[in-house]
């Protein structure tokens, strides 16, 4: 029974962050809203592992974590670049690569 | 007293994450994603899993965080007068609640059967066990993962130093 109510959590902080990624116009706020549901998906995976017991689980949580940071250090020096460029984190106004 | 502190954190993380998405200036929302991210850590190690739990407050609200502040701080934005921050997103937060509620239809509906097989209660979530499965069995990935970093740091070092003017 408890484990529903993780998982029901961790569902609201995904749907929160994907509501975020689709209003917000600021880049790294749109970064952060990734951030966020990355997260929401970690605290899936140690809830199931935590119900079976299974240290699979955290394996793959650390993985998570690694790629997450190995991300937002990519990520966020593309936006460097980006502003240097155009003047703007607006996601709106970076449309060059648009057809 | 474990619903006590799941009801309490879960409460705060809903909270402070739907402030991350409304503020306005980009460091409310930082600091937001920074105390969403400590009361998951407490929600980690509720359910044992006591690593990790270090591991997000050390590399997330740590490591990644800081970033986010210093590039947030190098780009120092003005406020626009009259500005919007953001789209006006009635579909999406349409969109966002029924996804919501088709995810905890299929949760609530889900019955979680079959025994827990696996550790013992007194070994599992260690970080004894945690080694020991990332080093025998996922010793691939793990070292995997080391070229990736490296292949991010020496992406991220290039793409700030290139000149693209």
């Amino acid at each position: 029974m408890m484990m529903n109510n993780y998982l029901m959590l961790s569902a609201a902080l995904f749907v929160i962050g994907a509501v975020g990624v689709m209003i917000r116009r600021n880049v790294i706020v749109v970064m952060m809203c990734i951030e966020l549901m990355l997260n929401a998906a970690n605290l899936s995976f140690i809830t199931f592992a935590n119900y079976r017991h299974d240290m699979t689980g955290h394996a793959f949580v650390f993985m998570v974590i690694a790629v997450a940071a190995a991300e937002a250090a990519v990520g966020l020096a593309v936006v460097l670049a980006m502003f240097r460029n155009r003047e703007t984190v607006d996601v709106d106004e970076m449309n060059s690569m648009k057809g | 007293m474990e619903m006590a502190i799941f009801l309490v954190m879960g409460a705060l993380s809903v909270g402070f994450s739907l402030v991350m998405i409304l503020a306005r200036k980009p460091v409310t929302s930082a600091m937001s994603l920074v105390a969403v991210m400590f009361c998951l850590a407490v929600l980690f190690a509720l359910q044992s899993a006591h690593l990790i739990a270090i591991l997000q407050i050390l590399v997330y609200a740590g490591a990644i965080m800081v970033l986010f502040l210093f590039v947030i701080m190098l780009l120092n934005l003005r406020e626009k007068e009259g500005e919007e921050s953001h789209t006006k997103g009635y579909g999406q937060i349409f969109g966002g609640a029924i996804a919501f509620t088709i995810l905890i239809v299929a949760v609530g509906s889900t019955s979680m059967s079959g025994s827990p097989a696996g550790l013992s209660s007194d070994r599992f979530g260690t970080t004894a066990e945690v080694g020991k499965i990332l080093f025998t069995k996922y010793i691939l990935p793990f070292e995997i993962t080391s070229v990736l970093l490296l292949a991010a740091l020496v992406g991220a070092v290039a793409l700030v130093k290139l000149r693209m003017r």
